[in-house]
């Protein structure tokens, strides 16, 4: 049972088309990754399913409901989350309070109990932060909720923004590059985690170029080129195909590559 | 790192402040001085507003004084021409510049940067425009008389018992902001400051969240121009004039961004500064002109976080040496 299903989706900016009848479906607890060459429609897609772009045509269901057009608040309450590739870390606060931020729609929200800092609120807090720093551990940045989101380094960010993404606790998660100007140690600490994500039953969907990372983890993959499905299947499948190998490196190394 | 935890509590700051307008006028030579603190306070209760719409959710208004001056003719045309008591003036126009905040902020807050500036400013303009211009009721460009605040019979008159009035109040608004800071909405408007996508994606609504911000602001502006009006019992459009909002931006920029002490201390600057620099007679404006420059040159955070940020280094130091 699909949880997140995209259906033949588009959308093009002043007549140039960047996504052109796309669909993928991701299940719970399995990890779906898109891959394709720069320009082929990776995070215009992501943008697209998680509310932030309105596409031209298409359908996006979450849950067997239709969420097309909707806003990103309203996929957030519904149960999609989703990290970026240009990171988007609220840099003036602190980790725990980013990932505090994160847990907004599991919190009760009222103007004039915050004002007035009711009892209630502040065993909220409590709460809250607790969570929070559940997650950070789980993100192996424990020691450092206190630190100003700011002053942290790229690869500690990049693991504060998947902390983020799972603070409300979402039935899918969209991971743009998680692993992007990692190293080789904090790649396989991405990799742990996403297989860690998976396996507390939500349904990833990953964007990623490194390809030892995507080969080891995806359970499918879905390759785009110039905004079009190219080809989708298990690893193996998709590394064995021609057309894939063609885009990503050419028509005679294709030739060559499939013979080989 | 025991000592910056005390420094960023809450209960530091309002101690801070509550001490200072506790003993400040054991330092008073004369009457007057009460006067022009009681404006302090007057005028940090507003930039505190001010602060939770800019500081902390960062987005601007040009046209706070609008609402400034909205409060200080409720109290001067409720009691003068409708028989509102004084004090349900007050009341009656904080909720009018509430309203007004919720019904302008809606299509205005979808603006950004200048364009929510020059927006802003149009709303405060329109406001001082037309309290210039009902003269039937507001007097015009002259101004009206405001009457005295009765409550309980106790008749609010004097410098020195609008000193402990305002300063009451300021530390009620004070608390009310630091409060925020650090519950859903503090941290909601602080997310969509540094990132609107990010915020919205987690779930942050976040237009409601910015207009909940406005709304506060104003009502907190609207506040204190009732209680200039009501300390003053006289009032002009220039409350509500262009200058006025400037005035108060800067106090909050000056200040600190984001910093409810900021605030304070920001109006505190912009309110004695010139009081102190009269000796320089013409070249008054001039002189603190230039001194703004140099606080936004040498403490470009502003004055308290700048401060705050030296003296946290200072303690690492030590510790360290």
């Amino acid at each position: 049972m699909s949880l997140l299903v995209a259906q033949d989706l588009g959308i093009a900016f002043g007549g140039v088309v960047a996504v052109d009848g796309v669909s993928f479906s991701a299940a719970p607890g399995q990890v779906l990754s898109i891959i394709g060459p720069n320009g082929a429609g990776k995070t215009t897609l992501f943008n697209l399913v998680s509310g932030l772009y309105r596409a031209r045509r298409g359908r996006v269901t979450l849950n067997g409901e239709d969420v097309t057009g909707a806003q990103p608040q309203v996929l957030a309450a519904k149960g999609l989350s989703r990290t970026f590739q240009n990171l988007q870390v609220f840099g003036r606060m602190t980790a725990c309070e980013n990932v505090m931020a994160g847990r907004h729609l599991r919190e009760r929200r009222s103007l004039a109990a915050d004002l007035f800092r009711l009892p209630a609120v502040r065993r909220q807090n409590r709460e809250t932060r607790a969570a929070a720093e559940e997650l950070l551990a789980f993100v192996r940045l424990g020691e450092r909720g206190d630190t100003p989101a700011g002053a942290l380094p790229y690869g500690a960010l990049k693991r504060l923004e998947i902390a983020r993404a799972l603070a409300p606790e979402p039935k899918a998660l969209l991971l743009d590059e998680p692993a992007a100007g990692c190293n080789a140690v904090e790649t396989t600490e991405i990799d742990r985690l996403i297989r860690a994500v998976a396996d507390r039953g939500v349904a990833v969907v990953l964007v990623e170029h490194d390809m030892k990372l995507v080969m080891k983890i995806s359970d499918r993959i879905l390759v785009l080129d110039g905004g079009r499905p190219l080809a989708e299947g298990t690893p193996a499948e998709v590394r064995a195909n021609p057309d894939v190998i063609r885009a990503y490196l050419g028509p005679q190394h294709g030739r060559e590559a499939a013979h080989a | 790192m025991q000592m910056r935890a005390v420094l960023a509590s809450r209960f530091f700051s309002l101690f801070v402040l509550a001490a200072m307008i506790g003993l400040l006028p054991l330092a008073f030579p004369s009457g007057y001085y009460f006067r022009v603190a009681a404006l302090v306070w007057i005028s940090a209760l507003a930039a505190i507003g001010l602060n939770i719409l800019m500081g902390q959710a960062g987005q601007v208004s040009l046209g706070h004084a609008g609402f400034f001056g909205i409060g200080a003719y409720a109290v001067a045309i409720g009691p003068a021409h409708l028989g509102v008591p004084p004090w349900a003036a007050l009341v009656l126009g904080a909720a009018l510049s509430g309203i007004l905040a919720l019904v302008i902020g809606k299509p205005v807050l979808r603006l950004r940067g200048h364009y929510l500036a020059i927006a802003t400013l149009g709303l405060g303009v329109l406001v001082a425009i037309v309290l210039t211009n009902e003269s039937r009721w507001t007097g015009g460009p002259d101004g009206m008389p405001v009457q005295r605040l009765v409550l309980f019979g106790w008749r609010v008159a004097g410098a020195e018992t609008w000193y402990w009035v305002s300063g009451a109040v300021l530390l009620l608004g004070t608390w009310l902001a630091l409060n925020l800071t650090d519950t859903p909405t503090g941290r909601a408007l602080r997310a969509l400051h540094d990132s609107e996508v990010a915020a919205r994606v987690v779930g942050i609504d976040v237009a409601a969240y910015k207009l909940r911000a406005f709304v506060i602001a104003a009502v907190y502006a609207s506040v204190a121009g009732s209680l200039l009006a009501l300390m003053n019992s006289f009032i002009t459009p220039d409350q509500a004039g262009f200058l006025h909002s400037v005035e108060l931006v800067t106090m909050v920029v000056v200040g600190g961004l984001g910093s409810v002490l900021g605030a304070i201390v920001g109006a505190a600057v912009l309110v004695t500064l010139p009081q102190l620099l009269t000796v320089f007679r013409e070249y008054e404006h001039l002189v603190l002109g230039l001194l703004i420059m140099l606080f936004m040159i040498f403490l470009r955070e502003g004055i308290v976080p700048s401060l705050r940020a030296i003296f946290a280094a200072r303690l690492r130091t030590r510790a360290a040496g």
